[in-house]
């Protein structure tokens, strides 16, 4: 069962990576990892990035130390409310448990969290060893459900069988399967959306949530960042679905409409002019033309703001030149934020962009502009060389390439402690960004010691 | 005095403290100059354990993944292995792989040392055999080091003034330092298994590579079996003194901790004895000066109750030296067993997780803990003393020092600020 739930995952079909036939090789999510030289999380990691950020849920690891005690509070999704979610909790399974079986614990587990922490649901996630030996993790789930009278959502997306990616996907589909449409919503308003994939790093949605209230826009769930469990299971009753800066939860985006006929649109919140696209495709999807004029209104007074925030910044990175290493639609989504900041981006990753992805990319960077292949340091340095590039932009796993080559960097994905979504995001971006390139110690940093001068 | 050590009675683990096995093991050949381990298991295994060593030392951790996917781990990972092996020796140039088992790859009950011994090899390969459904950090670590003395030590005439330092997982890069830098001020020469000093210290190199840019060297790993002395630092590193005097038929001497005005005084005295060099002027001034810290700190220690949760050799050397300074431990939490733990001077040893020590803590002074204690901490309103892995939020992980009596005089003065400071709020 299990199987077949993964093959229709990596055929989603609105997922972009899947329209281009003969180049299978491009998609992300089916992707499979090559002995030696891969690099990246699993699906268990995958699917914890999308729950975890469930605020008052307990989230428990079914499986050995590694999978939990390795990962557990790593994230940097930020909650308005409960801090259940950073409790990490696990079966913690011995030698004894897998070889007799480690249902029994699974179970008394469920139990003692129920019984302690009065969650408003609990989140299972069957690792590989379980998976492996057999364990029938949705039977326990069902009993404990029935049994505890409580929300126990399996989720079965075991490191084995893929990519994060996959397991992102895998976690949508405990949603779709357990969660999403068991509730009842409160009042609705005019206009009523769900945010999907975004996960509230750094608290950057607050900065986004803040302009929807602003526009009588009622965000009824958002998946999952800074989410209390009871919101996701009234989603179906929104109106219209925004699919953040991903193509990881498209499967639920997709299904949402087919079950419960809500559209979705596709929108980035990092950069001024994707923000404002944002609210604007927004107005158009619910032709309200208080709501467009509301939407203009916002857009202008906030340019506004930002044209003067911004100035000193702009001045300082204008002409300033960048490589851009992160995955999929933020290769492009945050091209266009460094050049509302005058920045060049003059190279950027492909790896897991779709076809669609790169053809924008090409737009956004012009001819000369460089898009990279493949990975792994080596070339990410050479690149940089080659482009006289005065910093790099990428994920915490490349935080270090760049440092120790002596090049500023910016952290931009998820382990990250500023939030640079929206347009106050856009200030702290600008901030950072200049705080990295212009530090004192570059020069200092460069500079040989007075005794090797004379060497050279 | 004997105690009682519990294990806690809750079916699931909460707030862990363990860590894995695997995560242990690499961290132990991150000490082996040019090395880069390799876990076989899922990718995520090897994802999870890099980003937590990244996080805590804030250095590029070079750690690889045989990538098992479901169809390979129930159809065998011999390709996956000998595919690793291949890419690794031809894109990173290793001087040495580590290789370590997981608990998937150990559940499905591949016969790693099997497959390795139908490979032929340009390079050591090291197995470490860690399940993570056993054991915690330590453990896994004590394995690689085990595996790495039964194989890569060579025997030979010995060497009169060599001593080969066995360090156990829970010093830092800058304790090995210190500790190596004692034993050449007798004018002896370390060889320290693992040396994370010059590979996890913190330290600038020149260019980019894929595999560990410091520790000891494959020839000093060699040659180490010709040393005259062999120091075990830490109670997990008994059974590798075992191993290395059953191999060469030199007697190791254990320490199980080095922080602490006996336990320095009882090294450096055991140095002098080794070398027959008197001891260098600068150790007695550094005593001193650790004599008046313990003077000027003992108002604060005295009756101060701490509620610690360590891994095994830290927990005994800490507690120890808590205890000489008048403070009383009021819970002590281990995440794995371990001889040391009967020792423990109190009355309860808990093997659990952080909500034991959370659930135990009430009323305590003092907490010692990982970087996880925070919340902990914040939600008791005790002060935190961050000790062991992971710790990503404190800056200079790699160069921190409680060993010998400079070590120790910093640790009282990091003990003393925290209870001046919980005093004053």
């Amino acid at each position: 069962m299990l199987q077949a739930k993964i093959n229709q995952l990596l055929t989603e079909p609105a997922c972009g990576h899947n329209h281009h036939h003969g180049d299978k090789k491009n998609r992300s999510c089916s992707q499979q990892a090559k002995p030696g030289s891969a690099q990246g999380g699993c699906a268990f990691d995958g699917a914890s990035i999308t729950l975890v950020p469930i605020t008052d849920c307990a989230h428990l690891v079914h499986g050995p130390i590694a999978c939990a005690g390795n990962s557990w509070g790593g994230r940097g999704s930020l909650s308005s409310g409960s801090n259940l979610f950073q409790t990490g909790f696990t079966t913690d399974l011995s030698e004894q448990d897998i070889i007799m079986g480690g249902e029994k614990r699974l179970y008394q587990s469920i139990k003692y969290i129920a019984q302690n922490y009065q969650p408003a649901g609990i989140f299972v996630y069957c690792t590989c060893v379980p998976a492996l030996t057999g364990e029938d993790v949705e039977a326990v789930c069902k009993t404990a459900r029935e049994k505890l009278n409580l929300p126990v959502i399996p989720v079965m997306a075991p490191g084995f069988v893929g990519s994060k990616n996959l397991g992102n996907r895998l976690a949508g589909e405990a949603l779709l399967d357990y969660v999403i449409g068991t509730g009842e919503p409160p009042t609705l308003g005019k206009f009523v959306i769900n945010l999907i994939g975004e996960y509230n790093i750094a608290g950057e949605m607050w900065n986004v949530l803040s302009l929807f209230e602003r526009l009588g826009i009622q965000v009824l769930a958002k998946m999952t960042g800074d989410a209390r469990y009871q919101e996701i299971t009234y989603a179906h009753h929104a109106h219209l679905n925004l699919v953040i800066c991903s193509k990881a939860l498209l499967n639920v985006a997709r299904k949402m409409q087919e079950r419960y006929g809500i559209p979705f649109i596709e929108c980035s919140f990092y950069g001024i002019s994707d923000m404002n696209q944002c609210l604007r495709q927004i107005a158009q999807h619910f032709q309200d033309p208080e709501l467009t004029a509301k939407v203009e209104a916002l857009i202008a007074e906030e340019t506004q703001k930002l044209d003067q925030a911004l100035a000193p910044y702009r001045a300082q990175l204008a002409g300033k030149k960048i490589v851009l290493y992160t995955g999929g639609v933020k290769s492009w989504s945050v091209i266009s934020a460094a050049q509302d900041l005058g920045i060049k981006v003059v190279a950027t990753s492909t790896k897991k962009s779709t076809a669609e992805d790169k053809a924008r990319i090409k737009e956004l960077l012009g001819t000369d502009g460089i898009t990279i292949e493949g990975g792994g340091a080596k070339e990410l340095l050479e690149v940089i060389r080659r482009t006289k590039a005065d910093m790099l932009i990428a994920g915490g796993r490349n935080q270090y390439t760049a440092l120790k080559a002596r090049i500023p960097f910016l952290d931009i994905n998820q382990e990250r402690h500023k939030g640079y979504a929206g347009y106050e995001g856009m200030i702290t971006l600008a901030q950072e960004l200049t705080n990295a390139l212009y530090s004192p110690i570059w020069a200092q940093i460069r500079q040989p010691a007075p005794w090797e001068v004379d060497d050279e | 005095m004997m105690n009682k050590v519990m294990v806690t009675s809750k079916p699931v683990a909460v707030k862990p403290l363990k860590l894995s096995q695997p995560l242990g093991a690499a961290l132990a050949f991150l000490g082996i100059k040019g090395a880069i381990p390799l876990f076989h298991g899922s990718q995520g295994c090897t994802a999870f354990a890099k980003v937590m060593l990244v996080r805590h030392y804030r250095e590029a951790i070079p750690l690889a993944t045989t990538a098992l996917s479901e169809v390979s781990t129930i159809l065998g990972g011999e390709d996956n292995i000998k595919q690793s092996l291949k890419v690794l020796i031809e894109q990173s140039h290793p001087k040495l792989i580590g290789l370590c088992s997981t608990a998937l790859s150990e559940a499905r009950g591949e016969d790693v040392a099997g497959i390795l011994r139908t490979c032929e090899l340009p390079i050591p390969v090291v197995y470490a055999n860690t399940p993570d459904f056993y054991g915690s950090l330590s453990d896994g670590y004590s394995r690689a080091v085990e595996a790495i003395v039964k194989t890569i030590p060579q025997e030979g005439a010995l060497h009169t003034r060599q001593v080969t330092l066995l360090i156990g997982s829970d010093l830092t890069p800058g304790e090995v330092a210190d500790l190596k830098q004692l034993v050449r001020d007798f004018h002896l020469l370390p060889i320290a298994i693992p040396d994370l000093s010059t590979s996890m210290d913190g330290h600038l190199a020149d260019s980019y590579q894929g595999v560990s840019t410091g520790g000891v060297t494959l020839e000093e790993l060699q040659v180490s079996g010709r040393s005259a002395f062999v120091l075990a630092i830490g109670e997990s590193m008994r059974q590798a003194g075992k191993i290395w005097q059953e191999r060469f038929q030199v007697p190791y001497k254990l320490f199980p901790t080095v922080t602490g005005l006996e336990a320095s005084d009882c090294l450096i005295q055991c140095l002098m004895e080794w070398s027959g060099c008197g001891v260098p002027a600068q150790y007695p001034w550094q005593r001193r000066q650790l004599l008046d810290a313990m003077l000027d700190t003992h108002f604060y220690l005295g009756g101060k109750r701490i509620a610690l949760a360590l891994e095994p050799d830290l927990l005994y050397g800490i507690s120890q030296f808590l205890v000489s300074m008048g403070a009383m431990i009021q819970v002590a939490v281990s995440p794995t067993r371990s001889p040391q733990l009967e020792k423990l001077p109190c009355e309860q040893v808990i093997i659990g997780d952080l909500h034991d020590l959370e659930t135990h803590a009430q009323g305590a002074d003092l907490l010692i803990t990982n970087s996880r204690g925070a919340g902990i901490a914040k939600t008791l309103g005790i002060p935190l003393l961050r000790l062991g892995f992971p710790i990503f939020d404190r800056l200079g992980n790699g160069l921190r020092s409680y060993v010998g009596y400079r070590g120790t005089t910093q640790l009282l003065f990091d003990l003393g600020n925290l209870l001046i400071e919980a005093e004053t709020h």
